[in-house]
């Protein structure tokens, strides 16, 4: 396999307005963190889609895999009773 | 020179310096080192025509001849270019491009915090959401200063050799004509020799950090405020103008 030229890996997340959560969008190229942030602003802010940007080296992420799927997620499919559902919403709450 | 005279050819030359600039970088779309270089230096591109839009529209009003911002941009001769002669050298390599880039930010980074103090509020507007453009190219290519310098003993010599053949075109950004001293009892120009100082304490200050030796001073390029220019102006308004001059108010 030909060597990657194309620097390190990182993970960019991207909050699309102040006091929400940071979303993945996708991943940048950089050598260092600060080319990082700059790669990911010039990528994935420039139609004004950003107030704040998170990068994370990719290397520093772990995934479960799909063979595991069932063992993980399946277990949760008849237990309803953990949505909050059942509870009457106080007043004027939007968000739980 | 009246007063419309200086101050037309006064925003001509802040749009001259971004249109060209930004068409110089514009060469880069396709062929950066990396994708997200690539990005990075045709962003920069943008921001430039987007501002000599502006300028150029700013320009066309003050000549008052009913002409647009694109008649400046494509239908001038290059003896009435007034943009300076460092923003129309070739690309040449990456390190070429950081070190031109790094020279012409701190100097529009200075240039630009004062004249958005300007007495004149369109000029004033401009310059300052130009700066905020003008803070993210500095510090763009201030880092890349860093990383090429510290890099390999070939990434500091190319932008050492890049610095040393930049320098004679530095001192041109500071020349001041007929306009300028016309302009600035009004308040509406910057006294530039007021920013020598500054841009050189901004451009020792990341040279220093990178490694990179502060060329001197010696002969010191000039011309541009008369619209003199270097041999490289005419191909760039070559291809830049063609289609205007081949098809001349051709539409899309």
């Amino acid at each position: 396999m030909a060597t990657d030229t194309q620097l390190d890996l990182w993970e960019v997340f991207i909050q699309s307005k102040s006091g929400g959560h940071h979303t993945h969008v996708g991943s940048v190229h950089a050598s260092d963190k600060q080319m990082a942030l700059q790669n990911a602003r010039d990528i994935y802010t420039r139609r004004k889609e950003g107030t704040s940007i998170w990068v994370v080296p990719s290397i520093y992420f772990t995934a479960s895999t799909t063979e595991d799927a069932d063992m993980l997620f399946d277990p949760s499919d008849d237990k309803l009773y953990r949505h909050p559902t059942f509870y009457e919403m106080p007043e004027g709450t939007k968000q739980i | 020179m009246t007063q419309q005279e200086a101050l037309f050819k006064y925003v001509l030359r802040l749009g001259d310096n971004a249109l060209i600039q930004g068409h110089r970088l514009s060469e880069w779309c396709s062929k950066g080192p990396i994708l997200e270089e690539d990005l990075a230096l045709t962003n920069i591109a943008l921001d430039n025509i987007g501002l000599a839009q502006a300028l150029l529209k700013y320009a066309a009003e003050i000549e008052g001849l009913g002409k647009t911002e694109d008649d400046l941009a494509y239908k001038r001769p290059e003896r009435q270019f007034y943009n300076n002669q460092i923003t129309e050298l070739p690309i040449g390599n990456f390190a070429f491009t950081i070190a031109k880039q790094l020279l012409i930010s701190s100097f529009e980074f200075h240039l630009y915090t004062a004249l958005s103090q300007s007495s004149d509020e369109t000029i004033a507007g401009i310059a300052a959401k130009g700066l905020k453009e003008v803070r993210y190219h500095f510090v763009h290519s201030r880092d890349w200063c860093y990383r090429l310098g510290e890099g390999t003993e070939l990434s500091h010599d190319k932008l050492q050799q890049a610095f040393n053949e930049l320098w004679m075109y530095t001192g041109e950004l500071f020349e001041m004509g007929e306009e300028d001293n016309l302009l600035i009892s009004q308040g509406i120009a910057v006294n530039l020799q007021g920013l020598l100082t500054k841009w050189k304490e901004t451009v020792s200050t990341v040279l220093t950090e990178a490694t990179i030796d502060i060329p001197a001073d010696g002969f010191m390029q000039t011309g541009s405020r008369n619209g003199i220019h270097t041999e490289h102006l005419g191909h760039l308004l070559a291809e830049m103008q063609y289609l205007q001059r081949a098809y001349p108010d051709a539409k899309w």
